[in-house]
């Protein structure tokens, strides 16, 4: 799972029918330090979140597909969830 | 997924039997802002895309089944039309 933040969303009105009744949201993976880590990506939303929220991303097939409910389609990636809180321990080895 | 945007097409004659009658479409992946992002792949096409359509496409074993029960042993599918990107501001990273 990767910390990602929502940027955006994308409308489609042609899609498989998997993503049907689904927010189709543009999140950016993050590093720890909240910088951008690589390109946004697109997700499907399993636990409604909205622009600007920093969220739980799955970024493989079974986890992202079983999320969303909507097993054997193609599914990749989904926001399994909406962080409300990151704690890093310092000085661990 | 990733967005991306249709560049071209393929044509092979001689094709695992399960892809017979599929499309084989070139998608440049692209940034949220449109802009180029890395390099070109072949993708499968399951929603009847045009050429210069803003698409999302689907990677790996996900990508074969919205042919489900055949299985085409393909790694990317599009699997919808973007007709519209929305990214309100770029302020929001904090």
């Amino acid at each position: 799972m990767l910390i990602a933040r929502v940027v955006g969303d994308i409308v489609a009105t042609q899609k498989d029918p998997s993503h049907h009744a689904r927010k189709i949201l543009l999140v950016q993976p993050l590093n720890l330090d909240g910088s951008d880590r690589g390109e946004a990506v697109v997700a499907l939303d399993a636990v409604d979140a909205g622009i600007g929220e920093r969220v739980l991303l799955s970024a493989e097939g079974f986890s992202a597909m079983t999320a969303v409910g909507r097993p054997n389609s193609p599914i990749d990636t989904a926001v399994i969830g909406i962080i409300d809180e990151v704690t890093l321990i310092e000085n661990i080895k | 997924m990733i967005l991306g945007r249709v560049i071209g097409k393929v044509v092979a004659t001689m094709k695992n039997d399960t892809l017979i009658g599929q499309r084989l479409l070139i998608v440049q992946p692209i940034d949220r802002h449109g802009r180029d992002k890395g390099k070109a792949i072949v993708a499968l096409d399951s929603v009847g895309v045009g050429a210069g359509e803003t698409v999302y496409w689907c990677r790996g074993k996900e990508a074969s089944f919205p042919f489900l029960p055949v299985e085409p042993p393909t790694d990317a599918t599009i699997v919808g039309i973007v007709d519209e990107i929305n990214v309100p501001t770029e302020s929001g990273n904090s």
